[in-house]
């Protein structure tokens, strides 16, 4: 892919170009993305002088950081400890099922991504699903159809 | 506009609180997690059309909060100067509380909580939930906007930073916080004057002062509704502890999923930046104190200590081995103070009421209150705050209102993925640092999760390692391949392939663990799984010599089936069956095709007649 090379300077500029901001400007990268592009790893490497494996190391070693693009909804389902005593794996294959998808991966189409997460900390309300940016709270399965159907 | 000294802080809180009007009503929409899940925000869009459309703009506030606690009741709004308590609202109750409570000065009693025998409760003070709490941290949550610098100066916010700079010296305050007895909230508490001591005596002039906003423990959110809520009293902690530490630079490390918290504490050190509370000659002092925010990565192991200050560097975040303390030699490789965010927002309690009056509250070794993350199978959940030392059935029965559906209490867990599980035979413990260690958990940040009669026990044992081994940074051997074997071996069990063997081999696994790890993450890792195994090692005798899970929660072990006496054949479970496992007639029993089961358990919630059984 092809990369805007003046966009990631304005980001990395924006940290004068510090190797100790790593982990925030490739933050700043995958909120421009949405994941990592390799091009753009190895660009932020080549700006920060930092050795290529390093920066890959940071991109692989966080959960934060994807280097696979991701679909336009993103369904994290919460599989933190308050949400798994009240059931939430059982959501999660609800999910996996009507999108035919295991978690981790993306629909065909490029539409959804389902991921799990350990807790969003909106642990009262559990389980939880975020769509996108939203809370979905008390979910059970039989909800899972209704929430794939929202736009 | 810089507030150059104490005097020039007083004369604008005065010009402030001038300003402010008390009888003037004020409708507080809380904000915090719980409630944000159930969609308050529109709710507080609501009001915000209808107080404007009404003409009423310039009469009533209109305020946000952070989390107020009842996330069970949410979303909340109280309508103040009365403080009056309206619950689980909707965006059509907004026109009605307008009319009435507003316009009309009536209440709405339909939205009011009601306790069991009915009693309709019209104030926070007055129910359950919240009476027996102790809420010093989280009662300004309900009190300020969290983006208004002005609403937490309203509350006396930096009164304790103004004391400390215009009349106390730094070894004073070290003294005062030491005398306190205020011990870590986030993990081991370790005594937080002793720490912050050794960073003002390590050597070197350039010092560090972290605030771990990490909150690791999946299940638990009060470092999230602390920041979010109130931002500006940790970060007055902060700058109290850097003053008494001699640093002058400071960080705070928020989670990754918390962009709330991240935006919020953000705006706070702009404002106090903007104040002259943060940057150089802070108040006229000639003391100077700044902060950075840095994101998480998303990795649990970053809540640790040395991890998360590779994380700050830049690095992926390992642990390292602290035979160097990170009070002489931590980030950068210079003296760094770790303290978790509750813990900062304790000191300027502690320092605007003295440390006599914070150690007067808890136990002989524990002082101060607890914030708890109230959670699982429990009527009430939500955040609740309680003097150290009240007894775990004051929390979950008093408080939580007990356990739903009438159900019985199993145990409660406590100390995340570090702690352990308490069973009910313990359930008059006091809750303290020591009483939890004792009893095999601990404290851990205030994570609380309970459990009724429907957890199996080996199922959470197994869900704990393999949460551990997911997140284990896997520098060293017996946490990177002890945790995959534990799991292996806990899977095996809960699938019906266990052998008795296994139960000495978890413990044998669990001895190296805690022998051999390099960092808490592993020397902690077993809590769970031995934990469960001193308390309910029936349960694991169970899966291991019947192949069943009294529970009814591990798949491979349990089968659905419909009891035809009680099934009126609603239709309702064949119509959810994603396997087309159940057939019958409308208004006649049906009947559940075994081979065709998966086993996911919709038909067993969906049935209202508890004619779906597990065995
Ligand atoms: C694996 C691991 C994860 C941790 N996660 C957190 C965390 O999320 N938040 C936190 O405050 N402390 C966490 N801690 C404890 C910290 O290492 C540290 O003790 C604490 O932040 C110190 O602050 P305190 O003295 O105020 O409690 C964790 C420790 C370990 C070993
Ligand atoms: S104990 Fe686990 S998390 Fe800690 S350093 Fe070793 S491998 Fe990493
Ligand atoms: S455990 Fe699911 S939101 Fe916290």
């Amino acid at each position: 892919m092809t990369i805007d090379e003046s966009r990631l300077d304005s980001i990395i500029d924006e940290y004068n170009a510090e190797q100790g901001s790593l982990i925030s400007i490739l933050q700043d990268v995958q909120a421009e993305y949405k994941y990592l592009p390799r091009e753009a790893l190895e660009y932020v490497a080549g700006r920060l002088d930092i050795p290529r494996v390093q920066v890959f190391g940071v991109a692989t070693f966080f959960k934060a950081f994807s280097l696979k693009p991701k679909g336009r909804r993103q369904i994290h389902v919460c599989m933190g400890t308050a949400c798994h005593v009240r059931g939430s794996k059982k959501v999660l294959e609800e999910f996996e099922r009507k999108l035919g998808i295991e978690a981790g991966s993306t629909t065909k189409d490029g539409e959804y991504t389902l991921e799990t997460v350990n807790c969003v900390g909106a642990c009262a309300l559990g389980p939880v699903v975020m769509n996108n940016e939203k809370y979905h709270g008390q979910m059970t399965p039989i909800k899972v159809e209704d929430l794939l159907k929202k736009v | 506009m810089k507030l150059k000294s104490g005097k020039e802080l007083e004369a604008f809180r005065k010009k402030i609180l001038a300003k402010k009007n008390p009888d003037k009503p004020c409708i507080t929409v809380c904000g915090g997690p719980g409630c944000l899940a159930r969609q308050c925000l529109e709710v507080r869009d609501a009001f915000v059309n209808e107080i404007s459309s009404r003409g009423l703009a310039d009469k009533v506030d209109i305020r946000t909060t952070g989390c107020h606690g009842y996330c069970e009741m949410g979303p909340i709004a109280l309508v103040f100067p009365e403080g009056i308590f309206y619950q689980k609202l909707n965006v059509k109750d907004v026109g009605e509380i307008v009319e009435e409570t507003i316009v009309n000065n009536r209440i709405v009693k339909r939205l009011l909580y009601s306790d069991e025998t009915g009693r309709q409760v019209k104030i926070e003070k007055e129910i359950p939930f919240y009476k027996k709490q102790m809420r010093l941290l989280l009662s300004s949550n309900s009190k300020i906007d969290p983006h208004i610098f002005e609403d937490y100066l309203a509350i006396g916010g930096y009164t304790a930073l103004a004391k400390v700079l215009t009349g106390m010296k730094p070894t004073e305050v070290l003294e005062e916080v030491k005398k306190s007895g205020l011990r870590g909230r986030g993990g081991g508490g370790f005594p937080t004057g002793r720490k912050w001591e050794s960073t003002r005596d390590a050597k070197g002039d350039i010092k560090y002062v972290i605030c771990n906003a990490d909150e690791g423990d999946p299940g638990a959110f009060m470092d999230r509704s602390i920041l979010e809520g109130n931002p500006h009293s940790v970060l007055e902690g902060m700058i109290i502890g850097a003053y008494a530490m001699g640093s002058n630079e400071g960080y705070v490390y928020v989670r990754n999923e918390y962009p709330l918290a991240l935006k919020n504490v953000t705006i706070a050190i702009k404002q106090a930046r903007e104040a002259g509370l943060l940057g150089e000659n802070i108040l006229g002092s000639g003391f100077g104190f700044d902060v950075k925010v840095n994101r998480g990565g998303g990795a649990f192991v970053c809540g640790e200590s040395t991890a998360l200050m590779a994380s700050l560097e830049g690095k992926p975040g390992e642990p390292r081995a602290k035979y160097i303390h990170t009070s002489e030699k931590g980030l950068w490789d210079r003296p760094s103070n770790l303290n978790n965010v509750e813990t900062w927002a304790n000191v300027p309690l502690i320092i605007n009421n003295g440390q006599g009056w914070f150690a007067g509250i808890g136990t002989e070794s524990s002082k101060g209150t607890k914030v708890f993350s109230l959670v699982g199978k429990i009527k009430n959940t939500g955040l609740v705050e309680v003097p150290m030392g009240m007894t775990l059935r004051e929390i979950i029965f008093d408080i939580g209102g007990g356990i739903p559906d009438g159900k019985a209490f199993k145990a409660v867990q406590t100390g995340g993925p570090s702690g352990g599980c308490i069973p009910e035979s313990l359930i008059d413990m006091p809750v303290d640092y020591e009483q939890l260690t004792n009893a095999g958990s601990m404290m851990g940040s205030g994570g609380m999760i309970v459990m009724d009669e429907d957890t199996c026990m080996v199922d959470l044992a197994r869900y704990f390692t393999n949460f551990l081994q997911g997140e284990s940074c896997g520098k060293c051997t017996p946490c990177r391949e002890g945790l995959l074997r534990m799991g292996e071996i806990l899977t095996g069990i809960t699938e019906g392939r266990g052998r008795m063997e296994d139960l000495s081999l978890i413990e044998d696994l669990s001895g190296v663990l805690k022998d051999a790890s390099l960092c808490g993450l592993g020397t902690t890792a077993a809590n769970p799984v031995i934990s469960t195994m001193k308390y309910f090692r029936d349960e694991y005798v169970a899966h291991i010599r019947d192949r069943k899970c009294p529970a009814g929660v591990c798949r491979e072990l349990i089968t659905y089936g419909i009891d035809a006496g009680s099934c009126t054949g609603c239709g309702q479970c064949l119509k959810n069956c994603p396997s087309g496992a159940i057939e019958g007639e409308k208004k006649k029993p049906h009947v559940l095709d075994t081979a065709k089961c998966i086993k996911c358990g919709i038909c067993y919630d969906v049935c209202k007649f508890d004619a779906v059984r597990k065995e």
